[in-house]
């Protein structure tokens, strides 16, 4: 009996330790702070009015959303709403909302924070980009509470991909006297020391549980410290100092993933584009026989076949970047139009191109119909390496056909001045930084009537008859509901700019990024935010957590 | 002529020389670009390796040595020349003249020169080849560059307007401009020559901080500024030490520089 005893006493003994130990292991997942740089000051912590990087990451870092893009699958996921109808005209959305969850001060969430966060992001005094993106047509939107946890919200015309555009949308309370600071998102801002760092802490009311039950998320802090300088973040980061890095410079991916492999993630081709393209804009100060080169689509192709993009990719980005075959990179899975191919080198294709347009070779140099030499300049931000290199290489390349390029590396401010307020220029280098996956998101780029359309800008009427196709097409996919029937006009969109080669799209470059050792459940992917997509889930190592 | 100086004349020289005798021994250029081998190591074929897109930074270094120390010193003419006409000039003449010299010499140097020189750089026509993009800069740089020798000059000269045998040649009926060109300006002359011969690492260095920026010498034309923008990225030079060659070079050339000053010139 006694030994039966013992036995229980050692069985219970051994339970008790057992029972622990899961629960340790299970409790070790939580806590710790991680650690990244923001590279420059957050703009504002007010979630409507976010549109910069910095800003942007802190939105997603402690906003809660209806619905949320997953930023590895692409798909949207449910989130705050448990489901959403769009109607069949494409002018109005359902939200059906969760039960039970409540704001990080503990007000409650309901359809009417929906319909209030709606009602402030449309403001018109209040300049929301986000609310920017839900304009389709004059007339105002109207919410309709049709019960606590049930909402709609009426359009005045349709809009395309209307249920994507509320991944941007943060709730806010409608009655939390914390307004802003009132969050459902995993994190909450705690501490803000300007020009220094930022401390965001776990929300304690975080509406989320993972697959144990357990309530998201793991880490009990984040820290950002605010430093634009690249060289310091590597070197912090290499110290063990930093745990992320978002987007790296391909020559320090190569040396990080040399010297700590494992550490360097590369994800493949992001969403952004690097390109060229020529000043057509009628009264830009350009001499009239260089505007009639720019114009002429013979010219563009040429120049596009003239430059080695295989050479730019592996040289200029070290491998880290894919030849672009137009507008949209194959990252944007369902946008992309797959018949198209990035551009291969051939120079004397191109030699044939031109001399179609009049176009003769004399001593080693171009030269046009009227015996003008063919010299252009190119212009691009100066302290960009890989883009530096890559117009030195297309100065190079284009130098075979006869062609003389200078090469002009401009600051920020007066490269923005030439291009879009004094058309003064020739040529020009940049790169677009794609934040949105749908085409909606790219009017201001391919409408005639636009800012952005860089080549020729603000046009009262299209200039040609394939850039008044373009805004027809992206008219059309803006206000068609069927998915299937915008990428057929957005696809056309595709083929006519790599036809007309207004934009020479040179390369996509990959998403590359650094996670530490000491982060556990970090898969980063090609959207931003990279690295902490899923910080929720995101832990840290036992010896980390110690330190910190 | 002390060691120090002579050794001095030597390196600049030296470094004059080989620069010069680019063509031969470098004859791939500066500008071809070897794409199957950029950033390479050392190697028989690119004894300083080669650079990001695969140009020989040997043939890079000598070429751009040729063009920084060719050019400098032309710019420091520019500057010296304009400094001895405001500055000296002004001080010789002395009363308002002197005034309004150093108002407007101590207004150009209260001047941000780095976003001076960035401001003018951009607002010059684009369409420039890079040799003259280089002959431009330069231009700018000796044009920017007079202000603090200009400064120097004018207490210089005022101080030999007042002087007794300047005093004296006055009372012998010496007036004008042939007072100045007898008596005061070969009086300037080892302030000139001090002057001179700072402004040419002054100048280098801000060519260099100009193609830190991006903004100096044109691609693909290499100078001292465009070779040390390799060294951005402080964190590759422990693997890659051959990059610091520039960076040497530059130093060496500006300390024999300083070396070359005469005692003379050093007290002026």
């Amino acid at each position: 009996m006694i030994g039966c005893r013992v036995f229980l006493r050692l069985s219970l003994s051994i339970a008790a330790v057992l029972l622990s130990l899961t629960s340790g292991s299970a409790f070790c997942q939580n806590g710790g702070e991680l650690r990244f740089c923001l590279r420059s000051e957050p703009k504002t912590f007010d979630p409507a009015l976010v549109d910069d990087d910095s800003s942007l990451s802190i939105r997603y870092l402690t906003g809660g959303v209806l619905v949320r893009a997953n930023r590895k699958t692409q798909d949207l996921e449910a989130e705050l709403a448990e489901s959403w109808t769009v109607s069949k005209d494409g002018r109005q959305i359902v939200f059906q909302l969760r039960h039970g969850i409540i704001f990080s001060d503990g007000s409650p969430f309901s359809s009417e924070d929906v319909a209030f966060t709606m009602q402030r992001l449309m403001d018109p005094a209040l300049h929301s980009s986000t609310g920017d993106a839900f304009r389709s047509g004059s007339g105002t939107i109207t919410t309709k509470i049709m019960a606590p946890d049930q909402i709609a919200i009426v359009f005045p015309a349709p809009v395309a991909g209307v249920d994507r555009l509320f991944d941007q949308v943060a709730i806010m309370s409608a009655h939390s006297p914390k307004k802003e600071a009132a969050v459902l998102g995993p994190f909450m801002v705690a501490e803000y020391k300007a020009g220094s760092s930022l401390l965001l802490r776990r929300n304690p009311n975080y509406w989320k549980r993972d697959s144990q039950g357990r309530r998201l998320p793991y880490l009990d802090s984040i820290r950002m410290d605010i430093q634009p300088n690249r060289d310091v973040e590597m070197l912090r980061f290499k110290r063990g100092e930093l745990d992320l890095i978002n987007s790296i410079d391909s020559d320090y991916f190569d040396r990080l993933a040399a010297s700590s492999p494992g550490l360097a993630h590369d994800a493949g081709p992001s969403l952004d584009p690097e390109f060229l393209w020529f000043n057509q804009v009628s009264n830009a100060p350009i001499p009239e026989y260089k505007r009639a080169w720019f114009r002429s689509v013979d010219f563009r192709r040429a120049i596009s076949q003239a430059i080695n993009r295989e050479d730019l990719s592996r040289v200029a980005f070290n491998g880290h970047a894919q030849p672009a075959a137009g507008p949209v990179s194959p990252a944007n899975r369902f946008w992309f139009n797959s018949k198209l191919r990035a551009e291969p080198y051939r120079p004397d294709e191109a030699l044939k191109h031109l001399q179609a347009d009049g176009f003769h070779l004399q001593n080693g140099s171009l030269f046009d119909k009227a015996g003008n030499a063919v010299e252009f300049s190119i212009v691009t931000a100066a302290g960009i390496k890989p883009r530096e290199r890559m117009a030195v290489m297309v100065q190079e390349d284009l130098g075979k056909l006869g062609i003389k390029v200078n090469v002009v590396s401009l600051d920020f401010p007066s490269l923005i001045e030439r291009i879009l307020q004094k058309f003064n220029y020739e040529a020009a280098m940049l790169g677009f930084r794609n934040v949105d996956l749908d085409p909606s998101g790219q009017m201001n780029i391919w409408l005639s009537s636009a800012e952005n359309h860089a080549w020729n800008p603000q046009q009262k009427t299209p200039a040609t008859s394939w850039e008044a196709e373009i805004d027809r097409l992206m008219r059309a996919q803006a206000s068609a509901v069927d998915a299937n029937k915008r990428k057929q006009s957005f696809d056309r969109v595709q083929e006519i700019v790599v036809e007309q080669s207004p934009f020479i799209y040179l390369i996509n470059h990959n998403a590359l990024s650094a996670v530490s050792r000491a982060v556990a459940g970090a898969d980063p992917g090609i959207l931003s935010p990279q690295t902490f997509w899923n910080a929720e889930r995101l832990t840290l190592n036992p010896p980390t957590r110690a330190s910190r | 002529m002390n060691l120090a100086r002579k050794l001095a004349c030597v390196v600049v020289l030296a470094v004059c020389g080989v620069s010069l005798a680019a063509n031969w021994l470098a004859p791939s250029g500066y500008a071809r670009q070897f794409r199957d081998a950029p950033s390479a190591p050392p190697s028989a074929a690119h004894p300083l390796g080669t650079d990001d897109v695969g140009r020989d930074r040997f043939a890079r270094v000598l070429y751009g040595t040729r063009i920084s120390l060719l050019l400098a010193p032309a710019a420091a003419l520019v500057s010296t020349a304009l400094a001895a006409l405001i500055g000296g000039l002004a001080g010789y003449l002395g009363g308002v003249w002197l005034r309004l010299a150093r108002g407007f010499t101590d207004l150009f140097l209260s001047l941000p020169w780095l976003f001076l020189l960035i401001t003018v750089r951009a607002l010059l026509p684009l369409n420039v080849s890079p040799l003259l993009s280089v002959l431009i800069t330069f231009f700018i740089l000796g044009l920017l560059g007079w202000a603090a020798s200009a400064r120097v000059l004018s207490t210089s000269a005022d101080a030999l307007r007042n002087s007794d045998f300047v005093l004296q040649a006055r009372a012998s009926g010496l007036h004008g401009p042939r007072l100045f060109l007898i008596h005061v300006l070969p009086n300037l002359k080892p302030v000139l020559y001090a002057q001179f011969w700072i402004s040419i690492p002054a100048f280098i260095l801000s060519e260099a901080n100009l193609g830190l920026l991006g903004l100096g010498v044109a691609e693909p034309l290499p100078s001292w500024g465009s070779l040390l923008r390799e060294l951005e990225g402080l964190i590759s030079l422990r693997e890659e030490p051959w990059r610091l060659v520039p960076l040497v070079l530059l130093i060496l050339v500006m300390t024999s520089f300083q070396l070359l000053l005469s005692n003379e010139e050093v007290a002026a």
